[in-house]
């Protein structure tokens, strides 16, 4: 009956991973040198910008992963048939497809904008999601592992 | 920079140069006059100089008479039926000009007067309420007068037709305490009017009884109309010497004696019988409980008066005012600066000439009664300048106070309150004020409350004391909109003064360089959200200032914790340590600081510069730089495709350059490079030894490389005569081009590789959309869709491209400024952003041509010669710090945010503004203050690497009264504007025009279900925000988020730059321009600027109503100005000012007013010159005709008025009333 969610615990976890790294990539970004006199030094100026940007990569390079990974799983669901488990995906699901569809201007580019990230409220609502997604995404691995087992275990 | 000779400290040396202007020359004047207070001092010059004493001579009959001008108003408006805004304007109109016959009981008449928008009924006016009126402060204030006292109502009567236009706004706009409640009445009358006192009148004079009333009045406005007279009087005029400033204050020590009349009591050797008079009655008046205080208060209220008060008040503060004629109008000046503190002129090339101190007419107060207007036009000649109007001076001003050391408080003007200074301070100042020369009385009043926190917490409770008898603050005063037909002021909006005690008033930073848009902060986040305001700060950093105090020292002394400088609002909680304002961390003094180099006295940490100061800058030590300072260096890359040759500029541009040549600011290290772009990037070799320029041709633009990367950037004045002989031919080089091809990217991209090594300014010239390389663009306008209601698209960049080479450009330091000169679509959004992430700034010239469209030429020309002579900064970071539990999260304008406190600037230039948005994040509860502190820190072209640091200081409140009490309208729609930019951006424009609205109709909505708890039907606003709705709706007509009417996409984007980047002062005359009756300026309240006399005429509101057809009007839209002739307009005018014989023959296209010898043709010019001294854009005058074609462009900007796409205001009003009542 449940037959789809063991194989998908992997990819999972994978993407529960990225996500970790997200938040660690906004903990690097938040990080700030206490010291201005260092900050405010032209030749930091580089570097800054240059992690800011590294930085900005990495989140863009990951979010395609992760939201492909979550569709897919939709749609295992989907076919699997496991109406709770999917109906608890469709918010998310709808969320990834907002965010990603939804690019301010004409611009191609996704989120994650590194003029834009360094601006406090950008920052801590990336955060916030990040942090929010870990969980629901930590929880529902437990879940899907209860499912699998309790699947095996009465089959 | 080396410090001052002899002085005997080597580590710490403050640099004492000499000041320019007005305020050198101020004090110095003052300084002789000697002390000698007392009430013949007040009047001995008023009489001498001004003709005061004749216009109270006049009988009170003649007072009504005068009709005309200003009674016009009020005539017009009873006779307006309701819907009148809603036609054709001439019907308005030409009604108008047949009802101006005015009989005299107009004026007389304020129910009549002041019908509202048609269907008001006149309103009761009763003394003491005045909730329910909607009269302005004077003229409901004149009411309980007339009531109060029968032979006084002549005299009002006299001047309620103009209060009417101005009073309620005027004191609305500063913020002063309202008409509600009984308190209030005092200072009403006292904000409206100056308070003088005239003992020299005749007994039998109707001022008579003044005498003793007026003494007590802290008068706010009038302050700076004297200003200037005092001004005036000290440079142009020297014999009536002003007093020195200590004058002042004793004179404001003994009205706050007044409002705190128990505790002064202890020490007051008061001599005089009237003082003692004023003491009971404003204490009664002051006590809401008192059932005697309105009828007090009554009393109080003759002291309306002319605002001609006596050049002695006003030359007292000189030093404040002196800042704002002149055209590099400065910030207003403490007092204490002007002589002794370390000052310098910051001003660098090309400022310098504008840097001159202005002077005030000396007789400014010829209170004539011609035209009756002379009171609003006295008002609007402080306000109306140009130039970033000063604080609206805090200092109450000094009741003439009879006898000199009058030992008394320092209380707030107003009533609900904060700390006020000790009274055993009080004693101690006093004195010391009375009878010393400007400069160390200030310093010895400063000083106290820096120093002794522990006396600040008594004292602060002591203003508690004070806070629970006072009453409802004027900005609280509850405006019905829908009844209040001339909500416009007639003199413009000054920044609301925080609720300080008076020395952090003083000692707070100038509105013009920091702003919030809530002076009173909130002190929780739910409180904040109740109100449903924006909190923001508005920041114009790098301003020309005329006055700035320099700091060279070994150890720039910070908070060890958060950084902070210090500044004045730190408190010493010994003579060894210090406590941050921001973090509260205890620091050590360190041992340098100990010694004063202004006093040369030892262990006076709080008497030096920095403490005294809330903007200062220091030179930075070597531990602020790990590399040499850079150079200034310039790279100018030009378009000269076929386009580009077509439209002419490069000669204006090589002329131009040629001219500033040496005026570039720079030092001998000035480096200067020359690049031009078609299909092909051409390179200029300008290296020292050559015989003459070589041009070096790149055609691989895919991956272009520098030819010769060392000889490109040449130091200026070592390669001079090949850079002139280069700019002599470049305009000749490609008029037969047939290249109709742009590589504007792989030009930049070649110009970042040649910047990378130094840093410093690209300045790109654009005349087509980008057509080749890298960057390419497509055109992505659909012209069908321009005047769309619906969805506006592309408003965002269509490539990542520009950005992304900004923030290259940004990490190496370079900033890149772009000229736009283009006839078609030429996608500035996308070509913005190359501006926008590195710091540098966007000139937009649509439909350039140097023969078609001469007015755009000269614009392009006179903006070059702003923009190449202008003060820079190099690798500038701004860091923004606020006190613990408040913080930033947004940021707007051009630059490259670091990390979440830090901007990243390349350059910074002084046109540049900033916004940023804040939120509470922990309760304020513990602290009654809060602090905000920018630093600055760049590199300045002669290789300094300086910091300047503003400090601005407000209050915490705990009740949604006061937050609204403290918004600060004009701060608050440009920080409005500024997320409205974003989210048009982010989202969509539709959505940013329903934000904007629902940021009015969410606003006023909470203030009605909060703060006034009276049933009205009408649309109640608290007097701070009145203006609100009517800017909110200025902002939906601005080109950036008009719907409905033509709009060309780059027109619209290029608006938004400029809400973004533009610093306050200049954007509020984009949102809302002023209008002016030009066809009759007279000298009465004009102002002396560098021996110019500038005419101050009324502000009118921008409805066609006001156009009358025998008139002309100019109106002031920041980047533009337009002259409207009626038809019927007067020949005389069209005479001596236009130059043509009558309205016929004049021109359609008309860009200049000729330099005729008449009386009325110098005075406008005066005026219009004085318009465009320190704008960063130079506006380009259109005079229009009436019936021209041009006419549309002006009435665009009538925003009252109907639109078919938009509403007016009273529509407005009646929507937003509608959507709250939802």
């Amino acid at each position: 009956m449940n037959i789809s969610i063991h194989p998908c615990s992997w990819p999972y976890s994978t993407s529960a991973c990225s996500l970790q790294l997200t938040i660690i990539a906004f903990d690097e970004l938040r990080t700030d040198f206490k010291n201005p006199i260092d900050q405010c030094n032209p030749v930091h100026a580089r570097e800054r910008l240059r992690n800011i940007e590294r930085i900005c990569f990495l989140l863009r390079k990951l979010v395609l992963p992760e939201y492909s990974i979550h569709s897919l799983f939709c749609i295992m669901f989907l076919c699997a048939q496991e109406w709770l488990t999917l109906g608890l995906n469709v918010p998310l699901l709808f969320y990834h497809f907002w965010r990603y569809f939804h690019c301010p201007a004409d611009s191609s580019e996704l989120a994650y904008d590194p003029p834009v990230v360094m601006n406090a409220d950008t920052l801590s609502y990336c955060q916030k999601e990040a942090w929010c997604k870990l969980a629901f995404y930590l929880l529902s691995f437990f879940y899907y592992l209860y499912c699998m087992i309790y699947t095996l275990v009465s089959s | 920079m080396s410090a001052p000779a002899g002085s005997p400290h080597p580590a710490a040396s403050s640099r004492i140069p000499p000041k320019l202007g007005g305020a050198a020359a101020a004090s110095g004047a003052a300084a002789p006059a000697g002390p000698g207070p007392g009430p013949h001092q007040q009047n001995g010059p008023a009489q001498n100089q001004m003709q005061v004493p004749s216009g109270y001579g006049l009988p009170p009959q003649s007072y009504i008479a005068p009709s005309g001008h200003y009674s016009q108003g009020p005539g017009k408006m009873t006779s307006l039926p309701l819907d009148s805004q809603c036609d054709d304007y001439y019907s308005g109109l030409y009604r108008v000009a047949t009802q101006n016959v005015v009989t005299p009981n107009t004026a007389s008449q304020q129910p009549g007067a002041q019908q509202m928008y048609g269907s008001v009924p006149p309103a009761p006016h009763v003394v003491g309420s005045t909730l329910g009126s909607f009269q302005g402060a004077g003229s409901s204030a004149s009411h309980l007068h007339t009531s109060a006292s029968q032979p006084y109502s002549s005299f009002v009567n006299r001047y309620n037709s103009p209060a009417m236009y101005s009073a309620n706004s005027s004191v609305a706009a500063q913020g002063f305490p309202s008409t509600c409640g009984h308190y209030a009445l005092s200072t009403v009358s006292n904000a409206a009017y100056p308070s003088v006192s005239y003992p020299s009148l005749p007994a039998g004079d109707p001022y008579g009884q003044q005498m003793f009333t007026s003494q007590n009045a802290p008068t706010v406005r009038p302050v700076r109309e004297n200003s200037f007279s005092g001004q005036s009087t000290a440079i142009s005029h020297p014999s009536p010497l002003p007093p020195p400033p200590s004058q002042q204050y004793h004179q404001q020590q003994s009205l706050s004696g007044y409002n705190t009349f128990a505790w002064s009591a202890s020490g007051l050797p008061s001599t005089q019988d009237n003082l003692i008079q004023n003491h009971t009655s404003l204490a009664t008046a002051n006590n809401p409980t008192n059932p005697v205080a309105d009828t007090l208060s009554c009393s109080v209220m003759q002291n309306v008066q002319p605002p001609k008060s006596s050049p002695v008040v006003s030359a007292v503060l000189s030093g404040a005012s002196s800042t704002r004629t002149p055209p590099a109008a400065g910030r207003p000046v403490e007092p204490l600066a002007s002589v002794a503190r370390p000052s310098e002129l910051l001003q660098q090339k090309g400022v310098d000439s504008s840097s001159t101190t202005s002077s005030a007419s000396p007789m400014p107060n010829s209170y004539d009664a011609l035209e009756g207007g002379s009171y609003p036009d006295m008002l609007s000649s402080s306000a109306s300048s140009p130039a970033p109007d000063p604080a609206p001076e805090p200092d109450p001003a000094p009741a003439p106070a009879p006898a000199a050391p009058q030992p008394s408080k320092m209380a707030k003007p107003f009533g609900y309150g904060y700390p006020t200074l000790q009274p055993g301070y009080q004693n101690a100042t006093a004195p010391l004020n009375s009878g010393v020369p400007p400069s160390s009385p200030m310093y010895s009043g400063f000083q106290q409350y820096a120093q002794y926190p522990g006396m600040n917490q008594l004292s602060s409770s002591l203003g508690g004391l004070n806070l629970q008898s006072s009453s409802q603050p004027e900005s609280l005063r509850p405006v019905n909109l829908t009844q209040e037909r001339n909500i416009l002021p007639m003199t413009p909006v000054w920044a609301p003064v925080p609720n300080l005690n008076l020395d952090l008033k003083k000692l707070n930073c100038s509105p013009d360089s920091f702003r919030c848009t809530l002076t009173n902060i909130p002190q929780t986040q739910a409180l904040l959200n109740k109100a449903k305001l924006p909190l923001g700060l508005l920041l114009h950093p790098f301003r020309d200032l005329t006055q700035l105090p320099v700091i060279t020292s070994n150890t720039i002394v910070r908070c060890r914790s958060c950084r902070t400088y210090i500044n004045p609002f730190v408190s010493f909680i010994d003579q060894r340590r210090w406590k941050c304002n921001l973090c509260y961390r205890v620091n050590d003094v360190p041992e340098e600081f100990m010694y004063n180099p202004l006093t040369r006295s030892y262990g006076e940490p709080h008497k030096r510069p920095e403490v005294q100061n809330s903007t200062v800058e220091f030179i930075a030590s070597s531990d602020y730089m790990l590399r040499p300072p850079q150079p200034a260096v310039y790279l100018f890359v030009l378009d000269v495709s076929h386009n580009a040759v077509e439209a002419g500029y490069l000669t204006i541009l090589c002329q131009s350059l040629l001219e500033n040549l040496d005026k570039l600011p720079g030092d001998s290290r000035t480096r200067i490079g020359f690049m031009t772009f078609d299909s092909t990037i051409h390179f200029y070799n300008l290296q020292e030894g050559l015989s003459q320029p070589q041009m070096l041709i790149v055609s691989d633009i895919d991956d272009v490389f520098l030819p010769t990367p060392d000889s490109l950037l040449v130091n200026l004045y070592e390669s001079k005569e090949l850079i002139k002989d280069l700019l002599n031919a470049l305009p000749n080089m490609f008029t037969d081009t047939r290249e109709t091809h742009s590589a504007l990217g792989p030009a930049l991209q070649a110009a970042f590789k040649l910047m990378s090594p130094t840093g410093g300014r690209v300045s790109v010239f654009q005349t087509q959309l980008p057509s080749l390389g890298a960057g390419l663009l497509q055109s992505r306008e659909d012209p069908n869709q321009r005047s769309s209601t619906k969805v506006v698209q592309h408003l965002g960049p269509a490539t990542d491209f520009y950005k992304k080479l900004a923030l290259d450009c940004s990490g190496q330091q370079t900033a890149v400024d772009l000229f736009l000169l283009s006839s078609q679509y030429s996608d500035l959004a996308s070509l913005a952003c190359m501006s926008k992430y590195s710091a540098g700034c966007i000139y937009y010239y649509p439909s350039f041509h140097y023969t078609h469209n001469p007015s755009q030429a000269e614009k392009l020309q006179k903006d070059l010669k702003r923009y190449l002579t202008r003060k820079i900064g190099f690798e500038a970071v701004m860091r923004i710090r606020c006190t613990k539990g408040l913080s930033m999260h947004t940021f707007h304008g051009n630059f490259f945010v670091r990390s979440t406190d830090l901007l990243s600037l390349a350059n910074i230039n002084p046109d540049a503004g900033f916004a940023v948005q804040l939120s509470i994040e922990e309760s304020l509860t513990d602290t009654s203050l809060v602090c905000f502190q920018t630093a600055l820190l760049y590199t300045s072209s002669k290789g300094e690497r300086r910091i300047r640091v503003h400090t601005l200081c407000l209050p915490v409140v705990s009740s949604l009264a006061d937050v609204y009490a403290g918004a600060d309208v004009q701060a608050s729609i440009c920080l409005l504007a500024n997320m409205a930019v974003d989210r048009s951006i982010s989202s969509s424009l539709s959505d940013a025009r329903d934000a904007l609205v629902n940021a009015v109709v969410d606003s006023l909505s909470a203030y009605g279900s909060t703060v006034s708890n009276l049933q009205h039907s009408g649309l109640i606003a608290p007097s701070s925000l009145k203006l609100f709705p009517l800017y909110v709706l200025a902002l939906l007509k601005q080109k950036a988020f008009r719907t409905g009417t033509s709009t060309r996409l780059d027109d619209r984007v290029y608006a938004m730059c400029q809400i973004k980047c533009q610093p306050l002062v200049h954007l509020m005359k984009m949102i809302h321009p002023n209008l002016y009756r030009v066809d009759r300026l007279t000298d009465e309240g004009a102002i002396h600027v560098n021996d110019r006399v500038v005419p101050q005429p009324p502000l009118q509101k921008l409805s066609a109503e006001k156009l009358t057809r025998d008139g002309a009007f100019l109106m002031d839209c920041g980047s533009v100005f337009y002259i409207w002739i009626g038809k019927s307009c007067d020949n005389n005018f069209i005479e001596d000012v236009l130059g043509y014989p009558n309205f016929a023959s004049i021109p359609q296209k008309m860009t200049h007013l000729p330099e005729l010898d008449t009386l009325s043709s110098e005075r406008a010019r005066s005026f219009i010159t004085w318009l465009r001294d320190n704008r960063p854009l130079n506006p380009i005058l259109h005079v229009v005709k009436d019936e021209s074609p041009a006419k549309t462009e002006f009435f665009q900007h009538l925003i009252e008025d109907r639109t078919e796409a938009a509403f007016s205001y009273y529509e407005f009003l009646l929507h937003v009333q509608q959507q709250i009542c939802k």
